[in-house]
Formats: structure tokens, sequence, C-alpha cells
């Protein structure tokens, strides 16, 4: 009994978290007449598959989708070594004061990107950096706070015994970080880059304040500049739109058992 | 806290290579923190105090941008209320719906993988891909939501174009993303031993009170950290209103941080937005410290539960 009534609502609301993909699934494909009747056909009888390529092809998409690609590699690179680099510094030593800045690391997730979002547009002015991807890309080459806490947590589980045997052997610290540590982390670096990734690829308001020139528009902004153009051509921006989401919804399978047993819980209990 | 220093702990095998090498790994962060945090924080500061137009002369104003919003911009009051607004309806439906989600995926029924799956798939998508398929399910006419709604004889609103109902139609929008919240519930449930419920049902306490004497205070923690990250992420909620409602209708959705977002890059007064950021920032700092403040009366930490820090 009790358990009928945890199916049901259980089956209820993962219908309301998926129905939205699915209708805009079936959106895309959908014939001009289909679109506009009412009721809504919620199963065309038709698939108008070729809606994708049309789509794609009313806007560079291809330019937009190179930005974004060049933004989410380059980035996602940067974010794994530096936030792991610091991570192991952070595991790994003593050091006078370390405690102290590991804690205003952490403090530095409470800082609202508003704040930081106008000197941020004035410094990359001055460095000559707007219309670039630079602003999208460089800072990530410098870790990500979350990042660093969420490795950290990680190189903890391993026993310091491992460190000892290679400098026994006489690797040093660099060579402790690259050869045993950077392997070890593989799981967490999934982890990390999977965050990283989904988020520099949705990322809307850091290009759309950084970038002005249609020429270096990532996905996202493309996405949101053809909305304004054809509000209209719903079946087009359903076809973008379902593009947009294959590659976090294709990684997220991917990296989903490390999603879910990551340290989140324990990263929390701090 | 200061650390040990290695003399007094000749032992310790950790204390290995002070000197110049730790700092070698950590200096990304370090120079991060200098460049685009620590850097640009104080650089708003510094701009608050100015009238900043993009071109033209700047010039030093003092603390007038901040007297001008507190005292003469109804506007800044008008959008702060509204972001109040959304964060009293985001946050607890937030923490009550992913806690509740979690409950029920915790029960370990068969096929609870496939429907954690479902639960978390919207927070992978965001920003504009989240907005499109958003404005399609809430049109008035086409949308597939009142539709929905006109099968259990409700006649859905005008979600979008109507002022007392846009804020809910932002709010659902964000909601659809709870997984995060929820993983963090999941986890936290998973870790609760289970000899503490099995006591409990010997001794005859009832579900309900097992749910109040020991989910809620081993879940404390978590419930927390969601309660100040969900803070976080509603007074800066931007992207979505932006999107789906462009501050409309009437102003009805004009967030905070989109008034801060249009005096900076529509209205160019750079100061003034910067001003108006630093306001959101201490707002946002003083409502975590009154949480944590106040979570002392209700956050329970397990003994057994690793400090920063203390390992090694």
């Amino acid at each position: 009994m009790g358990k009928a009534l945890a199916y049901a609502a259980l089956i209820f609301l993962s219908a309301l978290f998926v129905a939205p993909f699915l209708w805009t699934l079936i959106t895309a494909v959908k014939s001009q007449a289909d679109l506009v009747a009412y009721p809504p056909v919620l199963w065309p009888a038709d698939w108008h598959w070729e809606n994708f390529a049309d789509a794609w092809n009313k806007q560079p998409f291809n330019i937009f989708l190179k930005n974004s690609l060049i933004v989410v590699v380059l980035s996602t690179i940067g974010q794994l070594f530096s936030s792991s680099l610091v991570a192991f510094g952070f595991a790994r030593f003593r050091f006078p004061g370390r405690d102290a800045i590991f804690i205003l690391l952490l403090a530095t997730m409470m800082i609202p990107w508003d704040v930081k979002m106008i000197p941020l547009y004035m410094e990359f002015n001055l460095l000559g950096w707007i219309n670039t991807l630079k602003p999208l890309i460089v800072p990530a080459w410098f870790s990500e706070a979350f990042f660093v806490f969420l490795l950290r947590q990680y190189i903890m589980t391993i026993p310091m015994e491992i460190d000892e045997a290679a400098r026994m052997d006489g690797a040093n610290a660099w060579q402790i970080y690259w050869r045993i540590h950077l392997p070890l982390m593989a799981p967490a670096l999934v982890l990390v880059g999977t965050f990283h990734f989904m988020n520099a690829w949705n990322d809307y308001l850091g290009p759309l304040i950084f970038l002005n020139d249609q020429s270096t528009y990532t996905l996202p902004l493309g996405l949101a500049l053809f909305k304004g153009l054809h509000e209209v051509d719903v079946v087009s921006i359903a076809a973008i739109t379902i593009i947009l989401c294959l590659p976090p919804l294709a990684l997220f399978f991917y990296a989903q058992r490390y999603i879910m047993d990551s340290a989140l819980g324990s990263s929390v209990k701090g | 806290m200061a650390n040990s220093p290695a003399h007094r702990r000749p032992s310790r095998r950790k204390a290995r290579g002070a000197g110049i090498v730790p700092w070698l790994f950590i200096s990304p962060w370090i120079l991060g923190f200098l460049f685009f945090t620590l850097g640009p924080l104080m650089f708003s500061f510094i701009m608050s105090l100015y009238d900043w137009p993009v071109v033209g002369a700047r010039t030093f104003v003092g603390l007038d941008n901040y007297t001008t919003m507190l005292r003469y911009d109804p506007q800044f009051w008008d959008s702060l209320w509204i972001t109040v607004k959304f964060a009293a309806l985001f946050v607890p439906l937030n923490i009550i719906l992913s806690f509740g989600l979690a409950v029920l995926l915790n029960l370990n029924l068969r096929g609870t993988a496939i429907f954690r799956t479902a639960f978390y798939l919207p927070s992978v998508i965001s920003g504009v891909a989240l907005v499109t398929i958003w404005s399609w399910l809430y049109s008035k006419e086409y949308g597939l939501l009142n539709y929905m709604l006109s099968f259990a004889g409700i006649e859905g609103p005008n979600w979008l174009g109507d002022t007392g109902w846009a804020i809910f139609a932002i709010t659902i929008a964000s909601l659809w993303g709870l997984g995060g919240s929820m993983l963090i519930f999941l986890a936290g449930l998973q870790s609760v031993p289970k000899e503490l419920y099995e006591a409990a049902r010997i001794s005859g306490v009832p579900p309900w009170a097992q749910v109040i004497h020991i989910t809620l205070p081993m879940l404390s923690p978590m419930l927390l950290f969601t309660f100040i990250t969900s803070i976080i992420s509603a007074f800066q909620q931007l992207t979505i209103a932006l999107l789906l409602t462009k501050g409309g209708p009437v102003g009805s959705t004009y967030f905070f941080a989109m008034y801060i977002y249009d005096n900076a890059f529509k209205f160019h007064d750079m100061g003034y937005a910067a001003a108006m950021s630093w306001v959101m920032f201490l707002i946002i700092l003083v409502l975590s410290m009154l949480v944590m403040r106040w979570s002392t009366a209700w956050v329970y930490y397990e003994g057994e539960v690793k400090k920063e820090g203390g390992h090694g």
C-alpha cells in the first residue's frame, strides 16, 4: 500500500521532470501544421528529423559551436590542471598560514558573481580581452574554490605511505603529484571536469557581457540571438535547444556514477 | 588558525618540505584570487564611490551612490522587494522538494536509479536552453502546461503575461533544476546509520517521530548548506528572468540582479551598479551569517565528523 503510493509519486514526479525535454524534442520534429494545431499534437504522425539540419543552417551555428568548443575544451583542461595542483598543495604540505588561506578559499565561494562582474568587465576591457574568448578561458587556469575543495577531500583519503614510498625512490613533489596523484584522482577529476564542462557549456552571462561581436558568440548566445530574430520559428528554436542539451546530457550519462557516488555528501559535512 | 610549526612536531611525517614548494602548488589559486577576485572586489568598491560612466570623465562622489540608492531610488527598493519575494518562494520550496524527493529515493525501491536520473536530468542544462523550454510550456494558448491543467478542470493563468503569476513561473522553472540539492540530501540520508532506525523501531518510536528525531538532526548540516546556497542563488537570479520575462510584465519580475546589470551595461552607470552590487554582497553576507548563527540551535554535528585540516 505504502509502496504503491511511493511508486505513484515517483512516477508522477519523474514524469514532471522529464516531460519538458520530451516536449521540446517532439516540438523539434513537428511539421508546421502540427505545430499550430490545437489541442497540441502530443505525438506527431511524421517526425521531421530534417528540421535539425534546417535550423542549424539558419544562423552561423558552426561558428558558435566552434567558439563553444574552444572555450569548453581549453577551460576544462585549465580547470583540471590548476585545481588539482592547488588541491595537492593544500592536502600534502604544511606551511605557515595554510589553514587560514584554505578558509579564505572556502569563503570566496560566497562572493556573488554580480559583484565581480562589473570590475571584471573593466579589467578585461583594459587588457583588450573584450570580444575575445580569453575572459571565458583564462580564469579557469587559476582554479576554482569548490573544485579545489572536492579534490583536496579526495587526495586526503589517499594514504601518505604512497607518497613516502615514492619519495624514498627519489621522486620530488612535482613527480609525486604528476605521476602518482593525478592518475589516482581520476574519478574526482571526471567529476570536476563534468561540472566545469556543464558550467562552461551552459554559461550565458559571461559570454553576454564579454562578447559583443557575433563572430565570437558561443552556442547559448547564438541560440538567444536566434530566438530574438525568429521568435515564431518555434520548431527551429526547439531543434537548436535539443542540440544544445545533447553534450551535457551525454556527458552526464557517462559520468553519472561518479556524480552519484561522489564526495558530494561528505563535502558538505566538511 | 596557525599551523603547528614543523619543529614542534618533528616526528610528523607530513611535515615535509616547507619552503617555497607548497606555495608553488597553490600559486594558481593565489594569483587567481588576486586578479579575478580580490582585485575586482576592491576595484568595484572604489568604483562605487565614483560617478563612473563607461566613457568620459569620472568624478569622486563619496557615498552619494549609496544614499541615492537608499533614499531616492524607488526602483532599487522595488527590485529588492521582488528579489526578496522570489527568495521567500524559492528557498523553502527548494529545500522541501529536494528533501522530499531524496526521501522517496531513499526508500530504495526497484528502479530508483532511473528515477534519480530523471530528477537530476534538468540540472545538467541551464540558462538559455532551460528558458527556451519553459517559455513554450508557459505559453497561454499553445502551452503544454495549461493544456494539461485543463484536463484537471483548471484554467491555467497567463503565466508569463500576468503580473501576479510571472514570479511563480520563474520559481517553477528554477525549481526544475533542484537535482543538485536533492543529491546532497540523498547522500546525507544514505549516511545515516541504519541501527538508529532499528533501535527506534524496537523501542516503538513511530515513523514520523523517527523523521523528526533521527533524520532531520542527522541531515541538519546538509539543510544548512542548502539553505545558504539557495539564498545566494536566489539573490543572484538573473539568467532566467533576463531571458524568460525580461523583467516583465510591467516590471513584476525585475530582479535586483537585473537592475544591477541594466545600470552597468545598459545605462552605463558603472559606479552606481558597483554600489548596488556591494549592497547585494552585504545582504547575502548578513543573511548567511544570521542563518549560521541561528543554525547553532538546530545543526547537529556527529562526533566523528572530520574537522577541516584535522587530517595528518
